[in-house]
């Protein structure tokens, strides 16, 4: 049977994250009001694992660090079907950049057990880093493939996976125990059941904080990062209205020319 | 202190619920405004989707769910298309029934297969002579040698048409004044759906005619006990099938609001989104409270159901305030919208259209004040 890891983000849900002013004092975005969802890439990663489990038997842990509201997402992972969650939830998480993030995550998973495979969403919907995944390898000593978009061979312990690599694909082999992060051309998720909610009510939920893991305060958080964020601005995104002018042909052969000055055709 | 969250699981129903009325629901919902019908795709998706299940206890292989539940999926599905929730919830009505009051032995014949939408079901009170006075049932039924023969005609039955079980109240032709209550299956000889009704709202949910001519029930298919037909008629529409409605109505309510306030923030006039005049303001404001208000009332009912206590009296008021909100909120959804609200194109036209068959649904608002006055002078 698999051993599986999901690493998943509490992410300010979408449309209410539009809403978010940034701090020009921190330069954060404070989040209190906006509802928590599963970060959508994490679904994928998710629904990877019960495709495996489906296939061949495996036990799921769902791993998330986040406030104590960020449990919720970890109970609707298990609703979804995963058989476990941890959350690592502690003040001294706070802040934590990509690099600080992963070694949390990566001293949870050590903490758990014998793992044969980490799934991670590709990014997260409000960091969008793409850095996290990779150094979960880095610390636990794992081959990582990122951007997966389709697992082609997953029988035994060498995996043959399509990953996105800049126009086109690559397909790589890669030897379990290893970290594998996800596109959303993976698969679909599958959706919430009120069946799955009911059986949720008697898995459980741990809650680790640092000491629970063993590592010191200055490792995690906001003193364990070794990046900060100096300025953040909201990019306004506007549309570049061109009106073509001329005959029919005159004007075709103009907008031609313009997707291709812009290297779409 | 009154805790008044709803807890971590009921709002993963409502997630739940919610993804499963934008997924499974919405895209059945066009067809169903165009031709009045659709409904086959859309009572499959409520069988997989675990929706007809939640009331019906697990051994009959339901979710053993209550009716806070409940309350939250119809207000989600009934937020994508009012039709669906209103088939959803006098189908569970027919559910109810037979779970209070059916032997074990419906309930096993029945439960299952309602519980997976393959089998749908209604009850059938309403008559040309009565509706608002149920007593004035005109459908009666003789005992004919451990079977019963009934014969008449019901109307405004929704799910007239594709119900497999429907429960029929009817007179007793020999004893007055007795009400019995029979489940009559599809396809029974002398049983039949007749005239299908086209309603201004709520299309797609089917709503018609049924006829009995000389039905002969089975002796086994009297739901309780003989002469409690009209108790156990209205003991399920005060509980559920109002509870029902209040579902609906709250579903509507936010459409409306959701859609009022989009319009209000997108439209521009003098430079400005109209969302900043007061004037738009103070509709959204009435809008909000009134959902807030009514949501409070029907959800302290649902509480109190689950509970065990008898709901009547507050289903009863939150029937009233929600469907009577439900239509002030579509009117002024329309009209934030302006000559937009005309176009079909825009989803307030069906809200307005769908608003106006809540009210006599499950009983008049009239009919719920006379229950509330009743309440009060008790």
């Amino acid at each position: 049977m698999l051993n599986i890891v999901v690493c998943v983000k509490a992410v300010p849900e979408p449309i209410a994250a539009s809403n978010l002013k940034i701090d020009p004092v921190t330069k954060s975005l404070p989040r209190l009001d906006i509802p928590l969802v599963i970060n959508p890439l994490d679904s994928h990663a998710l629904e990877a694992a019960f495709q495996l489990k489906k296939k061949y038997g495996a036990h799921i842990t769902i791993l998330s660090m986040g406030p104590p509201p960020a449990g919720n997402i970890v109970r609707e992972c298990i609703a979804l079907g995963a058989d476990e969650g941890i959350l690592l939830t502690d003040p001294a998480f706070a802040g934590a950049d990509a690099f600080a993030t992963a070694y949390t995550l990566a001293k949870a998973i050590e903490k758990n057990g014998p793992v044969d495979v980490v799934f991670c969403g590709m990014s997260s919907s409000d960091g969008a880093t793409e850095w996290v995944g990779p150094e979960i390898a880095t610390f636990l000593n794992m081959p990582v493939v990122t951007m997966v978009r389709e697992i082609v061979e997953d029988q035994g312990d060498e995996w043959i996976v399509k990953a996105d690599y800049e126009r086109g694909y690559r397909m790589v082999k890669i030897k379990l125990p290893a970290v594998i992060t996800v596109t959303r051309d993976l698969n679909h998720p599958k959706p919430l059941s009120f069946s799955g909610i009911i059986k949720a009510r008697s898995k459980e939920i741990s809650e680790w904080n640092h000491e629970n893991l063993e590592i010191p305060a200055e490792l995690v958080g906001l003193k364990g990062s070794p990046t900060v964020v100096t300025e953040m601005t909201r990019v306004e995104s506007r549309r570049n209205v061109k009106l073509i002018e001329g005959s029919l042909q005159e004007k075709v052969d103009r907008f031609v020319q313009i997707l291709s000055e812009a290297g779409v055709v | 202190m009154i805790d008044f969250t709803f807890s971590e699981e009921q709002n993963l129903f409502r997630k739940a619920a919610r993804e499963f009325a934008e997924t499974e629901i919405a895209p059945h919902v066009p067809k169903m405004e165009e031709t009045g019908r659709n409904w086959e795709p859309v009572i499959k998706a409520l069988g997989k989707g675990e929706m007809m299940a939640i009331t019906i206890p697990e051994a009959y292989g339901g979710l053993g769910l209550g009716y806070v539940a409940r309350l939250i999926a119809l207000e989600e599905i009934a937020q994508v298309s009012v039709a669906t929730a209103m088939m959803m919830q006098v189908c569970g009505l027919g559910i109810e029934g037979i779970v209070k009051y059916g032997t074990e032995e419906q309930k096993k014949k029945y439960l299952p297969k309602l519980a997976t939408a393959e089998s749908f079901a209604t009850t059938a009170v309403t008559e040309p002579s009565g509706g608002s006075d149920p007593k004035g049932c005109g459908t009666s039924y003789k005992k004919v040698d451990g079977s019963y023969v009934l014969n008449g005609r019901k109307c405004f039955i929704t799910n007239s048409h594709i119900a497999d079980v429907q429960i029929v109240m009817a007179v007793s032709e020999e004893i007055p004044d007795t009400f019995s209550a029979f489940i009559v299956e599809k396809g029974m000889d002398g049983f039949k759906a007749t005239h299908e009704e086209r309603k201004v709202g709520m299309r797609g949910c089917n709503t018609g005619e049924l006829e009995l001519k000389d039905c002969v029930v089975p002796g086994e298919n009297l739901v309780g006990k003989e002469g409690k037909g009209m108790s156990i008629a209205m003991a399920t529409i005060s509980d559920v099938g109002r509870g029902g409605m209040v579902g609906c109505a709250l579903g509507l309510h936010q459409a409306c609001l959701d859609a009022a306030k989009k319009f209000a923030n997108e439209r521009v006039l003098y430079g400005k989104p109209i969302s900043n005049l007061q004037a738009i303001q103070f509709k959204l404001a009435d809008m909000k409270i009134e959902l807030e208000a009514g949501r409070l009332l029907g959800y302290r009912a649902a509480a109190l159901q689950d509970k065990g206590e008898r709901t009547g009296n507050e289903w009863a008021a939150a029937k009233y305030f929600t469907t009577e909100a439900a239509q002030r909120a579509a009117k002024h959804a329309v009209d934030i919208h302006g000559g937009y609200g005309c176009m079909e194109e825009f989803p307030v036209t069906r809200y307005l259209r769908d608003a106006y068959v809540l009210g006599p649904s499950a009983g008049t608002s009239d009919i719920m004040k006379v229950i509330v006055a009743r309440w009060v002078l008790s």
